[in-house]
């Protein structure tokens, strides 16, 4: 029987399997960043070992950095020990460390594929849930927590169960103002926030061969949110073009050599998996959430739904959902005054998810209440927007364009949301005081940010395109 | 690290009975600041067990004099969200042992296991059964017994099996950690590396 495109590389990465027990996973390349590495060094230290393969490591500051004046030291005291420990253990281990106002820094998920590091058929961890990014180039890369972030160090292993498998195929193209990050928020709405835990995702059919890397990436990113281990996507050509001549991709014959490989990475047509959906783009528009876990979508023209509609073990978090949010049952978000607007993030925090924003808000000015502020993913985002002067369409338009980071997608910085305010964000989490304590989130594209941005309430962007 | 060894456990429970409690309430990101793994219990649940001048809030069953003990019973698709093990560390640093849920978030599973912390995954039935034997007698005693893989009710005597590989349950009882286990696989690795 044939095997699938996760099949293939898993089991290539098997180095051994404990009966009833997890397999032994080697680790191609592992990513850290400063929140959640520190005690996994301090444990391979305490044990008096050394990092196994410092070279395929690389580390970056992104989750608890400023994003105004990078170039002085970070205030809040507990930040900089952060940034500083890792800058240190980097240095004591001999790993690649792109810090805080370094050029090549920024976002861990955005980082390693603009640098070439994320290559087909490879195994990636880091320990952080959106490290599902990577799958966009058909590598099987998953978020691990800092336990196993000290095994990696330790060994390049880690010790899994293979995850059961599951596609969700998306035919069809996507209409006008409908992005990737409405077609991960459509699948979300339909299979929820526990629709595939315990399951490694293949995202495939026309709707995801049509979507540009970025796009595929976006959609990758938020698999976490459907409780999956991980989601990806079969490499093509789109791929190979993006890879190909990035600062540590294969280069040359290398590179040919590579990409012949890469192009058995598919699954087979007799494989099977152990659950499939399948979703048509029509019945897809721009979407934003209503309540407090990503699963609880809908679309823009929608209204929330009603509670009986809602499964009865559901119906306590439903109904504690819509009071943090201060929604009602059965109203629609159209027309609602919205303060905060944050663009940014390893969801849509990207070249072309700026560019999406700025078609929307060139020429125009924000809405007077609208208090917004756009965050580049990383720092090569930023020097190409402003290559692009996508910049000076912000600036015009009033809008901050900060330097890279995590930023107020998690509020680890000072960049939070104050209590009771909703914001529009192009992140990927609306859980209760993801954006700071009290702070009410809705999750929605750069586009449909970019509407609210002008008109200071929840609008359809495809009035304003 | 090593981890304590894990025995059988008898213990009244605290019950939060809401599902999708995802990491961000477990520990919230702006308290993921320390470089140790120390001192996240005091932070544990922190916006929905404090008030904003930083009151405890009464209602909150953290805060609940009637509610005590070693085992935290949580909804549907506990630990979602957030790779983050602070929240992992939050929960065995308040004091918990075991997390009885009837659906667990991959990644909060593993790294549960991997800080002696036991998640205990039950049928949506026996969990509402636990949540009822609570409502009526806050001190019921649950008890989860590993060996055998068992969580019983003690007052009603109900029981239901639960599933954890041999391999993690091994570990569980001896204290056994993976990185001594992978350390011990060095030459079959880097074979793995030259093939």
């Amino acid at each position: 029987m044939g095997k699938t495109l996760f099949d293939k590389i898993w089991d290539s990465h098997v180095v051994s399997k404990i009966e009833n027990g997890p397999n032994i996973l080697y680790i191609d390349r592992q990513f850290i960043h400063e929140v959640t590495s520190p005690q996994a060094f301090t444990g391979i230290e305490k044990r008096g070992i050394k990092v196994f393969r410092p070279a395929q490591i690389t580390a970056t500051a992104d989750h608890n950095i400023p994003t105004i004046n990078q170039h002085l030291p970070i205030k809040e005291e507990l930040s900089r020990i952060q940034v500083d420990t890792l800058k240190a253990n980097c240095e004591r281990h001999g790993i690649t460390h792109y810090g805080l106002g370094h050029e090549l820094n920024g976002i861990v998920h955005v980082v390693g594929p603009e640098l070439g590091y994320t290559q087909p058929g490879m195994t990636i961890v880091c320990g952080d849930s959106h490290t599902s990014t990577h799958g966009a180039f058909g590598s099987v890369a998953f978020g691990v927590g800092t336990s196993e972030v000290e095994m990696v160090l330790a060994s390049m292993c880690i010790m899994q169960p293979k995850p059961k498998k599951m596609r969700i195929t998306i035919n069809g193209e996507l209409g006008k103002g409908v992005t990737s990050k409405d077609l991960i928020l459509y699948i979300l709405m339909k299979l929820t926030a526990n629709g595939a835990t315990g399951y490694f995702i293949e995202y495939a059919g026309s709707a995801i061969k049509n979507l540009t890397m970025e796009g595929r990436m976006t959609v990758c990113n938020m698999s976490i949110e459907l409780g999956a281990r991980g989601g990806l996507i079969a490499p093509d050509e789109k791929t190979f073009e993006y890879v190909k001549g990035r600062t540590f991709a294969p280069k040359g014959a290398d590179f040919d050599k590579s990409v012949e490989k890469w192009k058995q990475l598919f699954t087979d047509a007799d494989a099977t998996f152990d659950v499939e959906y399948t979703f048509d783009t029509t019945d897809i528009t721009p979407m934003l959430t209503y309540g407090t876990n990503p699963g609880m979508g809908m679309k823009i023209t929608d209204k929330i739904p009603a509670i009986d509609t809602i499964d009865e073990a559901g119906r306590e978090t439903y109904v504690n959902a819509l009071e943090y949010m201060n929604f009602n049952a059965g109203e629609s978000l159209i027309g609602k005054q919205v303060n905060y607007v944050f663009v940014g993030s390893c969801t849509n925090g990207r070249i072309e998810d700026l560019r999406a924003l700025a078609s929307i808000v060139k020429g125009r000015k924000k809405a007077a209440n609208v208090f917004c502020y756009v965050v580049p993913g990383s720092k090569m985002v930023e020097k190409q927007a402003k290559a692009e002067g996508l910049d000076k369409i912000f600036e015009e338009a009033g809008v901050q364009f900060r330097q890279p980071g995590c930023s107020s997608c998690l509020a680890m910085n000072e960049d939070k949301v104050p209590r009771g305010e909703y914001c529009v964000s192009t992140s990927n989490r609306n859980f209760e005081g993801r954006q700071g304590p009290g702070a009410r989130t809705i999750l929605a594209s750069p586009l449909l940010a970019g509407a609210v941005i002008v008109i200071g309430k929840i609008t359809d962007p495809r009035e304003l395109l | 690290m090593p981890i304590d060894k894990f025995i059988k456990i008898s213990s009244p429970v605290v019950p939060i009975a809401i599902e999708n409690i995802d990491t961000d309430q477990i520990i919230p990101a702006r308290f993921l600041k320390a470089t140790s793994r120390d001192g996240f219990g005091d932070n544990l649940f922190r916006d929905w067990r404090y008030n904003n001048d930083n009151t405890p809030k009464t209602d909150f069953p953290l805060n609940d004099k009637r509610f005590s003990g070693t085992i935290l019973v949580g909804g549907k698709n506990f630990g979602c969200g957030s790779s983050r093990e602070h929240a992992a560390w939050a929960i065995s640093g308040y004091g918990f042992k075991v997390v009885i849920s009837s659906f667990f978030a991959d990644i909060f599973k593993g790294n549960a296991l991997n800080n002696g912390v036991l998640p205990v995954q039950v049928s949506e039935s026996f969990l509402a059964k636990i949540f009822d034997a609570v409502k009526k007698d806050n001190k019921t005693q649950i008890v989860v017994d590993l060996e055998n893989q068992k969580v019983t009710i003690a007052a009603t005597g109900e029981t239901e099996g639960f599933e954890i590989n041999k391999y993690k349950k091994t570990c569980l009882l001896n204290g056994y950690d993976d990185i001594d286990y992978l350390l011990s696989k060095r030459v079959e690795i880097e074979a793995f590396e030259k093939k």
